[in-house]
């Protein structure tokens, strides 16, 4: 089985072809780059071909496919229209897949569940990463104001951090938020 | 009772501004519909996600609605259309050393002449031109290749057709991918702006009243509730109302360029709809009437002729071999009566015909309604030739390939 992955970011094509790999499908390429892509999918000449929904260039390939002469034409396909479930599956994790004709049903769906489960093993490590960016970003703005309440109240780190959670919980707002607005503000104030 | 939710797919152009201002005008909150859009990017995606209930219509090229109901390209669903979203609003753009040599650039010309030029290059040149449209099965390609056979040019042999996604197309005529592009707005507007490209003709030229946009639904999406359809179709009718309205033109630019929706230049989609065009860098735009045209003339039934014309045109393309059983399919994905029973309540003009001969309109003319006063305006093709959707055969044996 010759699977395609066509997708502009190389990160979460690597991250369905380590997958794939692991299941054995070892005849697997990855298309980053759109230039000249015709070309080097026709010589190929995949069986399946997984592409992100949200490519825009879908319906330029779609066209390929209609047309090519060199490879068998995959057409879309969400492995069977009666499974709405694992169609929505599909679209929720933002995969599309183009399958060529003849392909068994049996093959072609373990291939698709996981491709849907790496799609959103990859969206849930994006959504991680973006959580860690920001808890540090928050962490830094708190060790911040800690230090200017302290040198500008003369009090020590215990303290300058209860000040800090007593204003959060008297206000509704999240620590790191008041913590944000006192070093905001101290740029803006300089030394008055 | 709260507001039923509804999802509207859309492609970010200038002619999705019906289903996008009944949300931002309050249309759709009148009609107690609770309006969502979804933006994609490609065809596909906005079909997908039509075809497995991801979204309960969609803003779609009229011809893709044909061919998924005809199982070109995916497996074969039952399309209706209810409404008509728009007619014309693309043109033809071509690389500006291209440009030079078939039209006075800057100016709208006679698209018939500009043809007779670009067929004598095609011609002369060794290496086929190479033109990018937006779909397979899009207006833009069917009109594009109407021009080019009417000027003599074949246009699978002697050029060569491919498909470019609209914000791609810009850089595409940029970088020597093709040398002309069949666009809608605000795509030629920015390869004018950008100086790589020049429009040398607008599709209105080729056919004044030319089927573009239309909101599509799964028929059996919008039979399960007739009632929400019919409201669906008045909070978009007055969204027409309010797109023609002069007043009204600077908000709605301004809201069509949010970056939810279009995410351009307000200025870019002012022109456009405004019927302004700036045919290249450095000229006055000029204002060519009829460009778009979202409302005016009952613009938005859809006539089952037009869907007719379009299955004419697929089988001429070879897109599709002509039968019978397929021609009424396609016929009746186009759905005037779903459209009469929407709007009757508004008391608005109401075709009396569902179907028209094509073309057939020279001046403009009073037609009949079941209800109002409607005058057409003139629909002419460039060619002169008109479709009689009675008489398909005729019309597939009287297209000469050149």
């Amino acid at each position: 089985m010759r699977i395609a992955i066509v997708d502009e970011s190389a990160a979460r094509a690597a991250v369905i072809e380590e997958g794939l790999r692991d299941a054995g499908l070892t005849d697997v390429a990855i298309f980053a780059d759109r230039h000249g892509i015709a070309a080097r999918l026709e010589a190929f000449a995949p069986d399946v071909v997984l592409i992100n929904l949200a490519n825009p260039h879908r319906d330029e390939l779609e066209e390929l496919f209609a047309l090519s002469r060199a490879m068998a034409r995959p057409v879309a396909m969400f492995v069977d229209q009666s499974d709405t479930a694992g169609i929505e599956a599909a679209i929720d994790a933002g995969v599309s897949a183009y399958v060529v004709d003849g392909l068994k049903k049996e093959r072609i769906k373990p291939i698709l569940e996981l491709a849907i489960r790496r799609f959103r093993a990859y969206s849930r490590l994006r959504a991680e990463l973006d959580e860690a960016r920001s808890a540090l970003a928050e962490r830094k703005a708190i060790d911040q104001a800690k230090a200017l309440l302290m040198k500008k109240r003369g009090i020590d780190e215990p303290a300058a951090y209860a000040a800090l959670r007593k204003a959060a919980m008297d206000s509704g707002r999240r620590i790191g938020d008041v913590a944000d607005a006192i070093v905001t503000a101290d740029r803006l104030m300089g030394d008055l | 009772m709260s507001n039923t939710p509804f999802r509207i797919g859309f492609l970010p152009l200038v002619d999705a501004a019906l289903p996008i201002l009944a949300r931002e005008l309050g249309f759709a909150e009148e009609e107690r519909i609770d309006l969502t859009l979804v933006r994609d990017m490609s065809w596909a995606t906005v079909n997908d996600r039509l075809l497995y209930g991801h979204s309960d219509a969609a803003h779609l090229l009229a011809p893709l609605a044909i061919a998924t109901t005809l199982g070109l390209g995916r497996p074969a669903t039952p399309i209706a259309v209810p409404f008509v979203l728009g007619l014309n609003g693309n043109a033809v753009t071509l690389g500006p050393d291209l440009a030079e040599q078939v039209t006075i650039v800057g100016q709208p010309g006679d698209v018939a002449a500009i043809g007779a030029k670009l067929a004598a290059i095609v011609r002369a040149r060794a290496k086929p031109l190479r033109f990018g449209v937006v779909h397979r099965y899009s207006s833009h390609n069917y009109m594009l290749r109407y021009w080019l056979v009417g000027c003599g040019i074949d246009p699978d042999r002697d050029v060569e057709i491919v498909t470019v996604a609209p914000p791609f197309a810009a850089d595409a005529l940029a970088n020597g991918e093709v040398d002309g592009i069949c666009v809608g707005e605000p795509w030629n507007s920015v390869a004018v702006d950008r100086g790589v490209g020049v429009i040398v003709a607008v599709t209105s030229q080729i056919w004044l009243r030319g089927v573009e946009k239309v909101l599509a639904m799964r028929t059996t999406r919008m039979e399960e509730d007739p009632d929400l359809t019919s409201r669906l179709i008045r909070a978009l009718y007055r969204a027409g109302v309010a797109f023609v309205d002069p007043a009204r033109l600077d908000e709605i630019a301004t809201i069509l360029a949010q970056p939810a929706y279009l995410d351009g230049s307000a200025a870019l989609i002012r022109r456009a709809i405004s019927d302004q065009i700036l045919f290249a860098r450095g000229h006055p735009a000029i204002h060519v009437p009829d460009f778009m045209f979202q409302h005016r003339e009952a613009a938005n039934f859809p006539w089952v002729s037009q869907a007719a014309w379009l299955y004419a045109q697929m089988c001429i393309a070879g897109h599709t071999a002509p039968n019978d059983e397929d021609y009424r399919a396609a016929q009746h994905v186009f759905r005037p009566d779903i459209y009469r029973a929407a709007l009757r309540p508004l008391g608005v003009p109401l075709p009396g015909a569902s179907s028209k001969l094509e073309g057939g309109i020279a001046d403009s003319l009073g037609v009949g309604t079941t209800q109002g006063r409607l005058i057409l305006g003139a629909d002419r093709f460039f060619d002169a030739r008109s479709f009689d959707p009675d008489a398909l055969e005729t019309y597939l044996t009287g297209t000469k390939r050149p």
